[in-house]
Parts: structure tokens; C-alpha cells; sequence
């Protein structure tokens, strides 16, 4: 025998043990996801509060074998809630962590300027709780889990005009306010739609700087009009600010609330207390017995204790959810596409009803739900700033839509304050 | 708009009571800035700070922030005796104070928030106290205790602090490094130890001030960064190194905010205010009140 043979066998045996070395490699790589998350900064109560929800969601899916065989990673940045950074950020998620598919930040603000940048690189994104964020880019790859139906910033805030309108005698003049940036604004120009759709007037209808240290003179501007309706777009602490300012000045009107986040977080529940009773406002789920998403109390049970100990939102009933159905949905669109082909996944996604821990969601071809379910409440019966009287049902009553309706409006606001 | 009497006398009120929070949170950068030409830009900073840690003994004991604050003030100041050696030492002496310094700030401006994250997390924090929630009425007049208790220790502050700085020796003494330090120094008085105190000073009002901030409103780290522009406009309006002058540039900016939010729009507030102060100081460029 050939010296030789023994050296051929050693090189094949290299060459085959290399091959399947780098075949395993490639088999690990685990899926990247990368986006800008709120991690400090005006919203990074509800970014923290999200990013656990979408860490829990991870885990659940690499505990049972990741996606298309692989496990699942996040690549994330601080975006600070602030939109000039996000340009940054996901320019160095895609062009150098090579991630190989986006999300986007919380809020409005920080989606927008992502949008370009997934139009340019044809991605997938997508959004958490942007209104009406693609209304001008008409990106079809784009889609929102804030559950506002096709036309969001109507679909906002179009339920609390309903309410407004069943009053007896019907409301008939509005006053609109919110803060100087993006969300506010389209929630006003979604408040100006229906008040006109709805047969009403506007007396009243200005902005005010986000970081307004006092607001009871613009509570008491709106007073002097006299409105039936107040209606407030706002972020969480002049959520706080105003709310306050109406109880101080002794605001008198039939209906006052909005579309004001922040009331749906645990932190602000507690703080303001019986300082929201009377409201009529937006939220996304309270423990109602109206309210059935099958897998809520499941996916609570894994969160409220992480939360607890991380020191985030307690409650859990506003973002997270809707940040661990997003990843649902995103996960299975990747599963049954069966690749990491852009194009396919976000097919998949505008052809298919996905069964969620909100509910079941489907699309409308704009990228937002095909229909809306936001939820009007009205607090009542709050006494003190104990947290566990917000688990129970009976402290925020659906009052819209009357399909999810748990009790009666009551009005005026000015007599069910306290 | 029709401009009864009670919306503008209720208007007037507002922007008094919210001139004396303004005048809290300004007052400790006229005496670093304004005094002794230290660019203390983690000013608002500490006032946010001050709001955790009165924010944490209403959670631990349910104290009430402001004695808190009053309680806990020796502790700023020793906070800020030390601030002030470690800039002096390191940049002041060096001649390098003016860019070198004014990093520093920053960089103390963004551990305290970064610390203030780590310990106490994202959540916006509120404290509810025996008056938060109580309105005095007299007549169409509507008093919120919480914005007339801050107003009212503020402006006891401010007296105190007026008095202070201009009839004993160490307030003379203040305004004289101001001046000329040399001069002091030849009569007899080592001006780095006058400015560390006074620097030490500024530092416990702003202990005070971030218990008036968590009363009015809720907070969260970053929150101080909303402060910044705001405390040294009134600091420049009002004259530098005058405390008299920060309660007038304080009354001032209060009075047009809340003015101009409840006739014109509450968005017009910021460009009034800032107006104003470019207007006052096209004619008067040294501030309202300024030497």
C-alpha cells in the first residue's frame, strides 16, 4: 500500500469532520431581531415594561425548539424616546449586527423615522403602538398591534364621541387639548373627525408644551367655554398634570377624559387614585368580566411577578399584551413562511388571522387591525392608592364598545368625581 | 376670549404660585453661575435627586417631602462641598474651568441619572401627601396646597437667602470673589473656601427644590434635562448672582406662562417667556437686577 493512501484518508476525514462542522454552525445561528426600545426617557416606563414582555415571549419560544430550528435573539439600543436616535440605531442594527428582522420602538414618535429606513431596506416592521404613523409612507410591509381598526386615529378615539353622543341630551359642544407632539396630534386630528361626524362644535381646540409644569390654566381656559366635552390626547406626566388640574379648579363638564396615556399604567392608577373618578378614557384591557382574551391571565401570571421584582409596570394590562402578541404574530408569520424571506412573511401576515393574548388580529391591507377594539372605561368607585383594588372589576367600567359593555355612563363628570 | 375677572385674577395666582417653584429650582444656579462662574449645568440634576430621595422617605416613613428635604439638606451640602473640591482641584486651579469644566457638569449630569435609573427604575414617581389633594377656595380664587406650600417655604428660602448673602459677613463675602477674589484674598480671606461653601449652598437648595418638584408633579430621571434651559434663563433674566433678580425673572417667566396659556394658548408659553427674556436683555444686558 502507497504510503500515500493514509494521507488522503486524513485530509478527507478533515475535510468532512470541517463540512459538517460549519454545517452545525450555520444550523445555530441564532435568529436576530433587533429594534430601539425605551429604555429611559419620558416612556421608558412602558418600553421596560414591553421589553420584558418580549423577553418572556423569547423564552417561551426557544424553550420549545426558537423558529424555522434556530433560537431566537434580540439586538437592542436604548432609543432614549427619542427619534433622533433611531435613525443611528437601526442603521447599525441592519448594516453591522446584520439582524434579520426589525421591530420597532414604543410609540409614535420613535416609529416614524423607522419607517423609511424598513422601505429602504424592504423589511418587515412590525409596530407598537404608532397612530396612523404610515398614513403618509403607505409602507406595505408595515403593521401596528395597537388595536385602532384601519383608520387609526379616528378609530382612537371615536368611541369616546359615541359615548358622548348617547348622553341624553346629546353633547353637542367639545372642548379638544393635547400636548405638542406626535401621538397628541393625531389623536386630535382623529377628535376634529368625529366631533364633525358626530354633529358637534368645537369651542375649544389648542395645544400645550408636553412638559407644562401647571395645568390649571389651561383647565381653566377650557372652562370658560363651557364645553359638554373635554376631550385630552396626552402623555404621562401631563396625563398627571391635567388630571390633577381638573379636580383642583372643580372642573365642571358632562364628560372629560380621552385618549391619555399613561392612566393605563399601574404607577399612575396608584399615584392618582381616587383622583380619576368620573373619567371616561382609553384602555386596552381591565379585568372586566366583559372581557375574555383566553390567554390574558396565562400570560399575567408570567409577567406581574417578573415585573414586581424588576420594579416596572405592576399591573401588566396596558403594553405588555400587546407587546407579546406582536412577537405571536411575527413568530408564527416566520414559522409558517418557513424562511426569513421579507416578503413572504409579510404576506403571510396580511392573508392570516392570528389567535393572540389579546385576542384574535388581522390586518387591513394599511397594516393596522382589519377591526378596532380600543375600550373606553369610565373609574369609579376608587378609594386610596391601593394597587390590588385596579385587579379586581367594578373600578374600570366598559362603557364602549356596546359589544364589550360592562355597566352604564355616568354623567355628569362633575357630579361622579367623588 | 372674554377676560373675566376671575380668570384673570385665578391666571395671576397660578403664575405666582408657579414662580415660586421656578424660583426654587433657579436660585442655586444664581449663586454657582451667577455668583461664583461655575457652569453648573447638573444643577437640575440634583433637584431631581432631591425628588427620589424625598420620594423614598414618604415611601419608607411617609415623611413629608419638604422636611425631608430641610432634614437632609446638610447632606447636599456636604455633597456639594465635595463636588466643588473635586472641580476645583481638577479644573479650576488648572485654569481649565471654562470647556473642561463645563464637561464635567455633564458628565456628573448624566451618572446622576444613570444612577438614579439603576436604584429607583424608569416608573414616574409621585408622592401623595396630607395636602395634595386640598383646594382652598376663597371666593372664584382656587389655592392647590400643592403648588401654595412650595410657593410659601420657597419664598421663605429665597428671603432667607437674600438676607443671608447681603448682611453677613460670609454672604458679603460671596459677593466679593464675584468681584475681584484677589482683593479678598489680601484681606485676609481664602476665596476657594468662601466659593466651596457658597457652591455647597447652592447645591442644598437644589435638596430643597427637588422636594417642591415631586409635590407639584411626578418624576423620572431624565426629567432634570427639561429644567436646564429654564433655570439659567432665569438666572440671566433676573441679573446674574442676584437672588432678587431670580425671584423677579422667576415672577416673571411664571406670570407670562400662565397668562399666555389661559388667554392666548397654552403652546404661544415657551415663545412669550423666551421673548421676554430676549427683550429684557436687549435692554438691559446685565439682567433686570444684575450689577
Amino acid at each position: 500500500m502507497s504510503w500515500r493512501y493514509p494521507r488522503f484518508a486524513a485530509r478527507l476525514a478533515a475535510g468532512l469532520l470541517f463540512a459538517a462542522g460549519m454545517t452545525t454552525a450555520f444550523a445555530a445561528d441564532p435568529i436576530k431581531i433587533g429594534f430601539g426600545m425605551s429604555l429611559t426617557g419620558p416612556l421608558a416606563g412602558n418600553g421596560k415594561a414591553a421589553l420584558l414582555a418580549m423577553e418572556i415571549w423569547r423564552e417561551d419560544t426557544n424553550a420549545k425548539g426558537g423558529l424555522l430550528g434556530r433560537q431566537v435573539q434580540f439586538v437592542y439600543y436604548d432609543d432614549q424616546t427619542n427619534p433622533s436616535t433611531v435613525p443611528g440605531i437601526y442603521n447599525k442594527l441592519l448594516d453591522i449586527d446584520k439582524v434579520d428582522l426589525i421591530m420597532s420602538g414604543y410609540g409614535t414618535n420613535v416609529i416614524a423615522p423607522t419607517i423609511p429606513i424598513a422601505m429602504r431596506k424592504n423589511m418587515v416592521l412590525m409596530s407598537l403602538f404608532g397612530t396612523d404613523a404610515n398614513a403618509k409612507f403607505k409602507y406595505d410591509r408595515y403593521f401596528q398591534i395597537m388595536p385602532n381598526g384601519p383608520d387609526p386615529s379616528l378609530g382612537l378615539v371615536d368611541g369616546y364621541f359615541d359615548v358622548a353622543a348617547a348622553m341624553k341630551p346629546k353633547a353637542q359642544t367639545v372642548a379638544l387639548v393635547g400636548a405638542d407632539a406626535e401621538y397628541p396630534h393625531a389623536a386630535l386630528e382623529g377628535a376634529r373627525r368625529s366631533v364633525k361626524n358626530h354633529g358637534m362644535k368645537i369651542v375649544y381646540d389648542k395645544t400645550y408644551p408636553p412638559n407644562t409644569t401647571d395645568c390649571a390654566p389651561v383647565i381653566r381656559a377650557i372652562q370658560a367655554t363651557n364645553p359638554d366635552v373635554v376631550f385630552v390626547a396626552s402623555y404621562p406626566p401631563d396625563s398627571a398634570c391635567i388630571v390633577r388640574a381638573a379636580n383642583e379648579v372643580g372642573l365642571k363638564t358632562r364628560q372629560f377624559g380621552g385618549a391619555m396615556i399613561g392612566l393605563g399604567y399601574a404607577a399612575m392608577k396608584q399615584q392618582l387614585g381616587p383622583l380619576l373618578n368620573g373619567m371616561t378614557s382609553w384602555e386596552l384591557y381591565v379585568p372586566e368580566p366583559t372581557i375574555k382574551f383566553p390567554f390574558i391571565a396565562e400570560f399575567l401570571k408570567k409577567y406581574q411577578p417578573r415585573a414586581a421584582a424588576d420594579k416596572l409596570d405592576a399591573l401588566g394590562f396596558y403594553l405588555p399584551p400587546y407587546a407579546y402578541a406582536q412577537m405571536q404574530i411575527i413568530g408564527e408569520a416566520i414559522q409558517k413562511a418557513g424562511s426569513l424571506d421579507q416578503g413572504k412573511i409579510a404576506q403571510y401576515i396580511h392573508a392570516n388571522k392570528f389567535s393572540t393574548v389579546v385576542g384574535d388580529v388581522n390586518f387591513a391591507a394599511n397594516g393596522e387591525w382589519a377591526t378596532g377594539r380600543p375600550l373606553y372605561v369610565q373609574y369609579r368607585g376608587i378609594k386610596g392608592n391601593d394597587l390590588d383594588q385596579w385587579r379586581q372589576p367594578g373600578k374600570a367600567v366598559v362603557v364602549w364598545p356596546a359589544s364589550l359593555k360592562s355597566g352604564e355612563h355616568k354623567y355628569p363628570y362633575h357630579e361622579n368625581r367623588n | 376670549m372674554e377676560i373675566s375677572a376671575d380668570l384673570l385674577l385665578n391666571a395671576l395666582v397660578s403664575g405666582l404660585l408657579l414662580a415660586g417653584f421656578y424660583a426654587a429650582v433657579s436660585v442655586g444656579v444664581s449663586i454657582s453661575f451667577g455668583m461664583l462662574d461655575v457652569v453648573n449645568i447638573a444643577h437640575p440634576a440634583f433637584i431631581v435627586l432631591g425628588s427620589y430621595i424625598a420620594f423614598f422617605a414618604n415611601q419608607l416613613v411617609g415623611a413629608d417631602p419638604i422636611v425631608t428635604a430641610f432634614v437632609l439638606s446638610p447632606a447636599f451640602f456636604l455633597l456639594g462641598r465635595i463636588m466643588y473640591r473635586i472641580y476645583y482641584y481638577s479644573f479650576e486651579q488648572r485654569g481649565q474651568e471654562s470647556l473642561r469644566g463645563l464637561a464635567f457638569f455633564f458628565g456628573i449630569l448624566f451618572i446622576t441619572e444613570v444612577g438614579l435609573i439603576l436604584a429607583f427604575g424608569v416608573d414616574y414617581r409621585m408622592v401623595n401627601t396630607g395636602y395634595s389633594a386640598i383646594t382652598w377656595r376663597i371666593g372664584f380664587l382656587d389655592l392647590p396646597l400643592r403648588l401654595v406650600i412650595p410657593f410659601t417655604v420657597s419664598l421663605a428660602m429665597m428671603l432667607g437667602l437674600h438676607y443671608y448673602l447681603s448682611r453677613t459677613f460670609f454672604g458679603r463675602s460671596v459677593l466679593a470673589v464675584a468681584q475681584d477674589p484677589l482683593a479678598l484674598q489680601l484681606m485676609g480671606v481664602n476665596p476657594r473656601r468662601v466659593k466651596e461653601l457658597a457652591f455647597a449652598l447652592s447645591i442644598a437648595t437644589a435638596g430643597v427644590a427637588g422636594a417642591f418638584l415631586i409635590v407639584i408633579q411626578p418624576v423620572q430621571p431624565s426629567l432634570g434635562r427639561v429644567y436646564i434651559g429654564l433655570v439659567f434663563a432665569i438666572t440671566v433674566l433676573g441679573g446674574m448672582g442676584s437672588i432678587a433678580g431670580a425671584m423677579v425673572g422667576a415672577a416673571i417667566l411664571g406670570i407670562a406662562e400662565s397668562f399666555t396659556a389661559t388667554f392666548f394658548g397654552p403652546s404661544w408659553s415657551p415663545a412669550v417667556s423666551f421673548g421676554l427674556l430676549l427683550a429684557a436683555l436687549a435692554f438691559k444686558p446685565s439682567g433686570l437686577l444684575g450689577r
